[in-house]
């Protein structure tokens, strides 16, 4: 029972890495550009939550979407003024790009809001549910359900609607793209709004039930980063997968090994998979 | 080299070696040794990063291991902490092959990822390592029993000794460039792709830079830790470590002999500064400035200052010539 417990729980918050990482992952597919400050959209939407939840008194119904519409501006502004300008540059200028950018937001973050831990006030979405014996919180279950659910929504838009066949166009080659009257620029700013706006609800779920500092974003650059390598780069589905399968063993070894112990898992995971199998688990050479 | 180039080359190593005697107080004979120290750490990730092209963030590995190793000497074996620089070194070559091997066949920002991700796995493992003093750190002996545990009231003695390492390693640094790896790790810094089909032995090439970049932040750790006589994860294994080497590389200019060095004396006395007038808040301050000088680099001008002086140098003899 303790196991099926585990899954469940690692499984809900699986489900909302998943969905942040499916941003990095469709924004690294669409122009080969890694966003080392991912992690750092999602601290932000996480205080967007914070400051919408205390100090306006909003919901999460509310809060959410607000969070979302912000990084989703947020990430078409960092493509507009930052990445844009870079893509086309040397490496070395598009590497540590938007890790300056990271650096900019978690040291504003420390200097705005103070290194104190902060959460949301509980009631917002309190209660336990029990089926059949697994205790299910009632903000994991929110913040679970809602994120698989976008994250489907998000592969579904990519694969079948007009305007997803236009950014896999660009993401497949852009000269060819342009060939066919697909412009790259507004494709791959949408891509980062998408990816910013993917970071926006799962940061304002996560909220629901994580503490929220400055520095939480690091950690969650990291999870992204294993989890778009084990999925696969590029790869929806694959971050999908993945996500759920690192909450997963997150859950077992924060059980088995202490809590302390579930980030040096996922970390040496990622080393080891870039060990042997650097394309991903579901990736292509 | 050309003879103005030598003169300025001249000029700039006299104000070095007499640059602390000048200032004559002690807060900034400290500051000098604190910016010759930066510079050498800057100046051994501009060797894989710059040169060679692959952005390592996680080169505080490099510098905790050199730190811890100086410590874990005096501490446990009693030896004078820089009796573990040695040790640091070899460390260093064992962790460069087994990182440079996995990732050295991806590009780009596999590398780059990587390294963050492995600086930050060893910094969880040393915290929970009780054996080097876990999240608490180890210290360097209190009082000096003899003249090798290099325990000095002034910072002069430790400007000297930095400003030694800087040398050797500028000097190195200026032979290798002009040799067959300096034409092949430039090839790959700009397009690894070509330099492999040109026959580059990449790989090779790679691990032997990233050989010489991590013994030489290894050696500053253990400097570090010899003058400060403490190191714990945070300021051992930190990512705040690597971006010291990132930004100040990144400003001086990456993949030039002295843009770390130019990186440091601008960036060290600024981050001193702010943190004696702002007190502990003034850090989170130098880091926000840090984020927003890398953006504005990586925008506008990648190849650092280094850049600018080549731009206005050829602006300067492009007017010579038209009056000419």
């Amino acid at each position: 029972m303790i196991l099926l417990q585990l899954a469940a729980d690692g499984l809900l918050l699986g489900a909302v890495y998943a969905l942040f990482s499916s941003g990095l992952t469709l924004i690294w597919g669409m122009m080969n550009v890694i966003n080392f400050a991912h992690g750092d959209f999602v601290m932000l939407a996480m205080y967007v939550a914070f400051f919408a939840a205390t100090l306006l008194k909003l919901g999460p119904a509310i809060f959410v979407p607000l969070a979302a519409v912000l990084m989703f501006g947020f990430g078409v502004m960092v493509y507009l003024a930052l990445v844009r300008h870079v893509m086309r540059g040397p490496m070395l200028a598009q590497i540590i790009s938007t890790f300056g950018l990271a650096l900019f937001l978690r040291y504003s973050a420390l200097w705005a809001f103070s290194a104190n831990f902060v959460s949301l006030p509980d009631r917002l979405a309190g209660g336990v549910y029990d089926l059949g014996g697994i205790r299910l919180a009632a903000s994991h279950l929110l913040a679970g359900a809602t994120a698989l659910l976008l994250t489907l929504g998000l592969h579904l838009l990519l694969t079948r609607t007009d305007l997803g066949s236009r950014m896999l166009a660009v993401s497949e080659d852009r000269v060819a793209a342009a060939l066919v009257g697909i412009r790259a620029d507004p494709m791959q700013a949408f891509a980062w709004g998408l990816g910013g706006a993917a970071t926006g609800v799962a940061g304002g779920l996560i909220a629901l039930f994580f503490y929220v500092s400055p520095e939480v974003g690091n950690s969650f650059t990291l999870l992204a980063f294993v989890t778009v390598c084990l999925g696969g780069f590029g790869s929806i589905p694959g971050a999908l997968l993945a996500g759920l399968a690192i909450g997963v063993i997150q859950s077992f070894s924060a059980y088995w090994f202490g809590p302390s112990s579930k980030d040096v898992v996922v970390f040496a995971l990622f080393v080891a998979l870039l060990w042997v199998r650097p394309q991903g688990l579901l990736g292509r050479a | 080299m050309t003879r103005p180039a030598r003169a300025a080359l001249l000029v700039g190593a006299v104000l070095l070696v007499i640059a602390p005697v000048l200032a004559g107080n002690a807060f900034y004979q400290r500051i000098a040794a604190l910016v010759v120290l930066a510079a050498i750490s800057a100046s051994a990730w501009n060797v894989i990063g710059g040169y060679a092209g692959q952005v390592s963030f996680g080169h505080a590995v490099y510098f905790g291991i050199g730190a811890y190793a100086s410590l874990l000497a005096f501490t446990k074996l009693g030896l004078p902490p820089i009796a573990g620089a040695p040790l640091g070194i070899l460390a260093s070559f064992v962790l460069s092959v087994i990182m440079g091997l996995p990732t050295f066949r991806l590009r780009g920002h596999y590398f780059s990822m990587a390294t963050i991700a492995i600086a930050e796995l060893v910094e969880l493992l040393v915290t929970n390592w009780r054996f080097a003093g876990g999240a608490i750190g180890l210290m360097g002996p209190a009082t000096p029993r003899s003249v090798a545990d290099l325990l000095f009231r002034s910072a002069l003695p430790y400007y000297g000794l930095f400003l030694v390492v800087l040398a050797i390693l500028l000097a190195l640094t200026w032979w290798m460039e002009r040799s067959r790896m300096g034409f092949y790790l430039r090839a790959l810094g700009s397009g690894e792709r070509a330099a492999e089909s040109l026959g580059v032995p990449i790989r090779r090439y790679k691990l032997y830079a990233l050989l010489i970049s991590g013994a030489f932040t290894s050696v500053a750790g253990s400097l570090y830790a010899v003058m400060i006589g403490f190191v714990d994860p945070s300021s051992g294994f930190g990512i705040l470590v690597s971006v010291n080497m990132v930004v100040m590389a990144a400003l001086g200019g990456a993949g030039t002999l002295f843009g770390p060095l130019v990186g440091a004396i601008i960036l060290v006395p600024l981050a001193e500064m702010t943190n004696a007038f702002l007190g502990g808040g003034g850090a989170g301050a130098a880091y926000v400035a840090y984020g927003v000088i890398i953006m504005l680099m990586a925008r506008y001008s990648p190849g650092g200052l280094a850049q600018w002086a080549r731009e206005i140098r050829a602006l300067v003899s492009g007017r010579r010539r038209r009056a000419a």
